[in-house]
């Protein structure tokens, strides 16, 4: 029962991230995301972090997303005006990519993990909020300081310029 | 059929950096790009929870994974508003046509 669901979870993130990425329409891509995160958010659950599930859906989904939608929408333009490369690029990528994930994989199925025969933890926020608090106490301001700056940074590049200040800038 | 382990979720994990990279590769669209970035920090996630629920009896993983998550969050909104800026200077977001030092 438990593997059908994660066979499940794990198709339906594979598949909609393959169709985010060979998507010709950029909105269908971002929407098929949507579901790949959806699916990564059900294999945090498999795995029993269910405080990473959480905040996957509510940072990715509600927040991420809902932010990239809003760019695909306010930067539409006709696909004709696009410069078309002479260089076909799909095919490098597609060998180098083919080549990354068969190290990988090999590595994967080669390697003797040690594995080790414990249950899930049965709630984790408990656990994860001590660990911030106490050993993790650095990176957890610091992180803080991190995301006031990316608001102050991303307001002042996102706002509008006065025309005086515009001249003097092209001047 | 073998039960669900280690092996598996690692799977998983590195079909999605996989299909990331070739996007960043491929992709011209900015934003399209930004989703390709968004797969490898997931691919990446997905190891680092699989990690810490099979091989450490720890929780680290979990923070880390936090971690990248709240830096995902930071990162995209940084790199939307420079696309958004992007789009109104040039009027495109596609990312060969941004080439005015090159000039």
């Amino acid at each position: 029962m438990g593997d059908m669901v994660f066979y499940l979870f794990a198709l339906m993130t594979v598949l909609s991230g393959f169709f985010v990425v060979f998507s010709k329409n950029i909105v269908h891509a971002g929407f098929s995301l949507m579901f790949t995160l959806f699916g990564v958010a059900g294999l945090f659950a498999m795995l029993g972090a269910d405080f990473l599930a959480i905040t996957q859906t509510m940072v990715y989904i509600g927040g991420v997303l809902v932010l990239v939608l809003f760019v695909v929408m306010m930067t539409r333009i006709p696909a004709q005006n696009l410069p078309k490369s002479s260089f076909n690029r799909k095919i490098p990528a597609g060998i180098f990519s083919v080549l990354i994930f068969a190290i990988v994989f090999k590595v994967i199925g080669g390697t003797e993990w040690n594995v080790l025969p414990v249950d899930a933890p049965e709630a984790t926020i408990s656990m994860i909020g001590q660990k911030l608090l106490t050993e993790f106490i650095f990176p957890f301001e610091y992180a803080s300081i991190v995301l006031l700056l990316a608001m102050i940074g991303a307001a002042i590049l996102i706002r509008e310029r006065k025309i005086d200040d515009d001249e003097e800038v092209q001047s | 059929m073998m039960e669900v382990g280690l092996t598996h979720y690692l799977t998983v994990g590195a079909i999605l950096f996989t299909l990331g990279i070739f996007a960043v590769m491929t992709r011209r669209n900015t934003v399209a790009l930004l989703m390709g970035v968004e797969l490898i920090l997931n691919g990446a996630n997905v190891n680092f929870v699989a990690f810490s629920r099979f091989v450490e009896t720890s929780i680290d993983g979990h923070i880390m994974a936090a971690f990248v998550i709240v830096l995902a969050a930071a990162e995209a909104a940084v790199a939307l508003a420079i696309v958004l800026a992007m789009f109104r200077n040039f009027g495109t977001v596609h990312v060969d046509s941004v080439d005015s030092l090159k000039q």
